[in-house]
Formats: C-alpha cells, sequence, structure tokens
C-alpha cells in the first residue's frame, strides 16, 4: 500500500457487556453458580460502544474527534492503539503509534523525576537513546530542573502534570493519538500543552485528537469527526461540525418556566424576546433583545442578585455580566416575593448562530442557584448589504462601529462619499453611535 | 479556524503497517515483537527493582531473611527432633541449598500471578506486549537471588564445602527454576485478571508445592522409578539439581532432572499460549 494513507478503519465495531466492562463472572464462585442455574439467567445487558466506524486519515492531518462522554470516542482510540480488540471490523496503522490516553501513564510515585522520565518515555514507545538526547529539552520544558531527583510523590501535582505531559509531548511517532489530555492542569499549562500540540501538528505529523475543548478542536484540527451512539455521524471542516455538536447538544429555549418548590429561593422563569415582541419571535443580528430573568425571594433577610454569562455556538465565553449594584438596596435586604432582572442586550452586538446564557442567582453574593442552560437561542443572520458574501461572517461578536471614508488630500471637507461602512449599516447610520457599543447603565 | 499547514508526508522509508482486527481463538506468542520491545522489558525490571523494598526499613534484608528463617525452623524441627536424613550432609545447608532456588521461584510465582492486575493503569491505557509484565516480574526477583546465594557461598565457606566442576550446572538450573515461575505466573496471572480468587489460591498453592519440593527431606528417600515421577514437579528437579552442582550429592539427579525440564517446558508453552489467548480480554476485564 501507498502511503497516501496514514489510518483506515473499515466498520470497526466494539460490544461491551455492562456495566463498563466488568467481567461476567467475578469470582469462580459466580461462574460455577451460573453454570448449575441453567439457562435462566438473562442474557447479560451490552452495548455497542463502537457500532460501525469506517473513515481514512491522510498523512499529517490532524483530525479532532467530538461528542458526548460515553459517545465512544475513547474506545475508538483504544482501539486503534491496540489496547483493546474491535469484535468486528478491521483498521490499518500505517506508521509507528503513539497514544496518549492519559497523562502520566507508566509513572510510580516512589521513583524520581529522572527515573519516571525514562520508564514513562520507555512505555510510551521511546529508545533510551530517543530519551537520552531528548532529556534536557523535556526537563526543561516541563520546569521540573531542580526536582528531577526527588521522588514524584513529593511533587505537587501541577508539576507532576507538567513532566508527565512533557514525556508525553516530546514523542517522535508518525501518528499520535491524544486523549482528553488537555482537560488537565490550570490555564497556563494548558496554553503550553495546546501550543505543543499545534507544534506537532505543523511539523506534519498525523494526530487524532479526542476533546471536549471545542475551541481547541476548532483551532488545531483541519477536521473533525462527530461520533454519537458509536457512530460518526457528521464529519467535516471543524468550524461547521463543532457548532452543529452544540446545536443538537443544546435545544432552543427562549422561554423556561420553573415550578414552584418549597425552596426559599427559586428560578421561576427565563425569557429572551425581541425589543418590543415576545419570546419566540426570530432575533437577528440587528435586533436588539431583552432578557428576562424572574426568581422568588422567600427570605426577607436576604440580598438577591443575579449574574450572566453568554457563550457562543462554540462554547467561547462572549461576555460574563452582572448589573450594578441597586444602590437603595445595596447592603438592604431584598424585598419578598417575585423579584424580576431584566437585561437589554443592543441590537448589532452578538454575531449570528447559537447563544447560551448561563444564569447564577446569588444571594449575599454567594450563589445559590447556577442555571447552566438558562436560555439557549438562535441569532439569525440578516442578508442584507453583505457585498456579495455569503459565508458565515466570522467572529464572536458582530458589532457595528461608525466609519468614515474620506480623502484629506482633497481640498473639500474631505466627506468625499458617504462611506462604504456606513451604506452597508443602514440600520447604525442614524442612531447614535454609542448605542452601538454595550452599555450597563442603560435608562 | 485555519488548517493546519499540511507538510508532505514524512515517510519516505518503509512504513510499517498493522492491521487491528479481532483475534479468534489460539494465536501466535508474538516472540518477535516481545524482542522489539526489549527496552521496555529491561525498564520494566528495572523499576520492580528499584521499587520493591523502597520504604521498608529492612530494605534487601528481606531477600535473605525469608530463607535464612525457613531455614532455621526446617533445621530444629526436621533437622533436630524429627531427624530427617540429609544425604549426610549438614541440615541447615542441604535445606539453605534448596531455600535459595525455591524462594526465587515462589517469589516470582506470588509476584508475577499479581502482577497484570496491579498493573491495571498501564494496561488500560498503552499498548505494548502483555508477555512483558510478568516476565519482568521474574526477572527482577534474580536481585533477591543473586543476594540470598551470597548467603549460601558465605554458609559453604563455613562447611568448608567446595563445589566440583557440577558447579557449571547450575545457571542452566537457575534458567529452569526461572522457566517454572514463569509457566505457572502466566497461568495465574492471566487467570487472576478474570478470577480474582487465584488471589487466594496462590499462598496456598506454594505452601502445598513447598511440602511437595525435596526442601525439608531429600529426594533419596523415593526408589526409582517414583524419583524419575517426582521430577515432574519441576521444583524438585531445580532443588536437587542445586544441591548435586554445589554440595556434591552423590548422584546427578538425571532422569529426575530429564522429567523437570520437559514439565518446566510444558507448564511454560501452554501457559504463555493460554496468556496470549486471554489477552485481548484483559483490558476490557482487568
Amino acid at each position: 500500500m501507498s502511503s497516501d494513507v496514514a489510518i483506515v478503519a473499515e466498520d470497526l465495531r466494539k460490544l461491551y457487556r455492562l456495566g463498563e466492562g466488568r467481567p461476567r463472572h467475578n469470582t469462580l464462585r459466580d461462574l460455577i453458580a451460573s453454570s448449575f442455574a441453567r439457562r435462566e439467567r438473562t442474557e447479560p445487558a451490552s452495548i455497542w460502544a463502537l457500532d460501525g466506524v469506517s473513515f481514512t486519515v491522510k498523512p499529517g492531518e490532524v483530525v479532532g474527534i467530538l461528542g458526548r462522554n460515553g459517545a465512544g470516542k475513547s474506545t475508538l482510540l483504544k482501539v486503534l492503539s491496540r489496547i483493546t480488540e474491535p469484535t468486528s471490523g478491521w483498521a490499518d496503522i500505517h506508521g509507528r503509534v503513539g497514544s496518549l490516553l492519559e497523562v502520566g501513564t507508566g509513572f510510580h510515585s516512589e521513583l524520581t523525576g529522572r527515573e519516571n522520565l525514562y520508564l514513562s518515555g520507555a512505555i510510551l514507545g521511546m529508545r533510551r537513546a530517543e530519551i537520552n538526547r531528548k532529556f534536557d529539552e523535556i526537563v526543561e520544558f516541563a520546569e521540573v530542573a531542580r526536582f528531577i531527583d526527588t521522588p514524584v510523590k513529593h511533587y505537587s501535582s501541577g508539576m507532576y502534570l507538567r513532566l508527565a505531559f512533557a514525556v508525553a509531548a516530546h514523542l517522535e511517532p508518525e501518528i499520535l493519538l491524544v486523549d482528553e489530555v488537555l482537560a488537565v492542569g490550570d490555564a497556563a499549562f494548558q496554553k503550553k500543552c495546546l501550543g505543543k500540540m499545534g507544534d506537532v501538528a505543523r511539523e506534519g505529523r498525523t494526530i487524532l485528537f479526542v476533546s471536549h475543548n471545542l475551541v481547541a478542536i476548532e483551532s488545531l484540527c483541519g477536521r473533525a469527526l462527530w461520533i454519537d451512539g458509536g457512530r460518526i455521524v457528521r464529519e467535516g471542516p471543524p468550524g461547521a461540525v463543532v457548532s452543529e455538536y452544540v446545536q443538537a447538544s443544546f435545544s432552543p429555549a427562549n422561554e423556561r418556566i420553573w415550578e414552584e418548590t418549597d425552596a426559599p429561593i427559586q428560578l421561576r422563569r427565563t425569557g429572551v424576546r425581541p425589543d418590543g415582541g415576545s419570546p419566540g419571535d426570530p432575533i437577528t443580528v440587528r435586533t436588539p433583545i431583552v432578557l428576562e430573568f424572574e426568581y422568588w425571594n422567600g427570605d426577607p433577610a436576604a440580598y438577591l442578585s443575579v449574574s450572566m454569562a453568554v457563550y457562543n455556538g462554540q462554547d467561547f465565553l462572549l461576555f460574563d455580566v452582572c448589573p450594578p449594584l441597586e444602590p437603595d438596596w445595596r447592603e438592604h435586604p431584598s424585598p419578598t416575593g417575585l423579584l424580576r432582572t431584566v437585561c437589554h442586550i443592543p441590537g448589532d452586538l452578538l454575531n449570528d448562530g447559537l447563544h447560551r446564557v448561563s444564569l447564577i442567582v446569588l444571594r449575599d453574593h454567594v450563589p445559590v442557584i447556577r442555571e447552566p442552560e438558562a436560555l439557549v437561542f438562535t441569532v439569525q443572520d440578516t442578508t442584507d448589504e453583505r457585498d456579495g458574501w455569503y459565508g458565515h461572517w466570522p467572529g464572536a461578536i458582530r458589532p457595528a462601529f461608525r466609519w468614515e471614508v474620506n480623502a484629506p488630500g482633497r481640498a473639500s471637507d474631505g466627506t468625499a462619499s458617504p462611506g462604504r461602512g456606513e451604506r452597508s449599516r443602514p440600520a447604525v447610520s442614524d442612531k447614535d453611535p454609542g448605542r452601538g457599543a454595550p452599555s450597563r447603565d442603560r435608562p | 479556524m485555519a488548517a493546519p499547514a499540511q507538510l508532505p508526508p514524512q515517510m519516505e522509508l518503509e512504513v510499517p503497517v498493522t492491521r487491528i482486527r479481532p483475534s479468534r481463538g489460539w494465536v501466535a506468542l508474538g516472540l518477535g515483537e516481545l524482542w522489539e520491545y526489549r527496552e521496555l522489558l529491561w525498564f520494566l525490571v528495572w523499576r520492580d527493582v528499584k521499587v520493591r523494598y523502597k520504604q521498608t526499613a529492612l530494605g534487601a534484608g528481606w531477600a535473605i531473611l525469608q530463607p535464612i528463617a525457613t531455614m532455621v525452623v526446617f533445621s530444629l524441627f526436621f533437622g533436630r527432633l524429627a531427624g530427617m536424613p540429609s544425604d549426610g550432609l549438614p541440615y541447615p545447608i542441604f535445606s539453605f541449598a534448596a531455600l535459595v532456588p525455591w524462594t526465587f521461584f515462589s517469589q516470582g510465582l506470588a509476584q508475577s500471578a499479581n502482577s497484570l492486575v496491579g498493573s491495571q493503569n498501564l494496561i488500560t491505557k498503552v499498548y505494548f506486549p502483555r508477555l512483558s509484565i510478568p516476565i519482568a516480574t521474574v526477572l527482577a526477583g534474580l536481585v533477591d537471588f543473586a543476594l540470598a546465594f551470597l548467603v549460601l557461598i558465605v554458609m559453604m565457606l563455613a562447611y568448608g564445602i567446595v563445589p566440583g566442576p557440577e558447579v557449571m550446572a547450575l545457571p542452566p538450573l537457575l534458567l529452569l527454576a526461572l522457566v517454572t515461575a514463569l509457566g505457572a505466573g502466566l497461568w495465574l496471572s492471566a487467570l487472576n485478571v478474570q478470577f480474582r480468587d487465584v488471589r487466594y489460591i496462590v499462598p496456598f498453592l506454594t505452601q502445598l508445592w513447598l511440602f511437595l519440593t525435596p526442601i525439608a527431606y531429600p529426594s533419596s528417600l523415593l526408589e526409582e522409578p517414583w524419583r524419575t515421577v517426582y521430577g515432574l514437579n519441576p521444583m524438585a528437579g531445580v532443588v536437587e539439581g542445586f544441591r548435586w552442582a554445589l554440595l556434591g550429592t552423590a548422584e546427578p539427579p538425571g532422569p529426575m532432572l530429564a522429567a523437570s525440564v520437559i514439565a518446566a517446558l510444558a507448564l511454560l508453552a501452554s501457559g504463555a499460549f493460554y496468556f496470549r489467548r486471554m489477552e485481548k480480554t484483559f483490558a476490557d476485564v482487568v
């Protein structure tokens, strides 16, 4: 076979017995007991973790795999890295495979950093000569030079992770299978890991990358596979697959109503509508919108407030805001009964696509209610004035700014033409320019 | 959003192609692959040696304490009180020369039986030939053996025993002990993945095996052909072989040793094939 493919998978299937791959017979006694129990026992429940997965990956491609927990992503990587066998189907892997399904595979807490570096490297498939050659580089990447001869059980968890990832990051197989390893560590560490992954990708190696970090999938991968129920449900450019995945994961909810409970503080209703319209009316990128949050205060001593965060279809946080403290209520208890907080979001701020509002109700500045999907709504694009561009308008937000185009060299006053920018945004040209920007203290 | 630069594939050299497919029934041993992973095997041995006595007060002292304590007890009860024959040798060295290879075997058996279950985190997260795990565990026991063997040399000097040319037979005899430990270890470790009963069987099994092996008594108590039949316990051949090679007991354990070699190889081969057959379930079941 030629080397124009790196991975070919054909109808891979994997059957697991529930729950979670436990053996049917934990002890000999169970085996003997069940042998005598004739055929009365029910068939063990089983699940197809992979249910006919076929795909091809070209050398140098970086493919992101996304899907819900239990969708079969990790099983796919386990099959491809030969940890477990498929039940049926086959796959061909062209080249050396390195798999990184966990940070710190093979680490032993009693051994020193140096010893673990060699051990883990060998387990992940490095030759000793290769480890010798890269030793300094790995230690430097991990920033643990001072503690390299200390047993890793004395390491902080951050140091441990850094060393463990550093070893794995210096693997040089032609094909790298990576599972969710970026979900650990602090922000700085994650950034470093993502950077390293990007470097590896640019070196032209083939990467299969499972992650819940949709932004990482979009920025690192050239193609995405969305797996659900053990099958590939969508495959294509990461941007398109990610937003479809997010849309399918959240069903739109322009209005939500909660049942009354006995709790002293309850969320009752949330809603989103165009300014002057009602929930369910279409919202476009131009429409000013109103978010309403109604909640119940049954505690005369409580001071309540809300805070909300808005995410876009790629699950990227657009903003996290709260209303300014009401001067009259500051440090005073809130009125009891139904309270309503309303937020006005101007038009020409949100881009098109799915948006999710995460709401927190705070009592005396301490969160008491968290509702990660308080509202989920779609902002539609408008088709006017796009100057012939009909693709997706890029960007997390879609603000309208005031533009001027003039020719200062001319003798006249400089407004030689009306300005393309203004023409392309007729909706704003008659507005006060300040209204295009979000403001907290609207009347 | 931008697609990463697609460099031309750097695979102009020969590209190994791995075919992943379900295996059925008995599978090949994969010794070639095991050899390719020999560096990993070495690292696993080295890890086991390094870790074995970490955070123990006596450290490597445990390696010699066990056979010495057993020798003392055996010498008192079997040697003194019961007056057990010892092929004309002082009873302490008669039993110790047997206890040194026995301890290597029984430790290797017990630790390899638990090796797969103890390596759960590796087995479910990374691929390598699983045979490396029990093999490394048994090999790591050689360090303990060397320490105990030093004590044996000291004792021989104390008793003024100088071995003859038969001592050359010692390395193959040690190999026989290793093969026996590994053969039993492969069976037990693979069984242990599915049946944790093995954990309870192992101490019982080693105790029985101890008394079925001529450690506290000489095999010369048996007449031929029963002595040869007795050799089907490979450790009987090992132990009598050690005594013959080191202490110069009268006759070489010829037919008995041959029986032991055959039994040990059969144990190893069956263990290895059973292990390979069960291997595909390890990651899912362990």
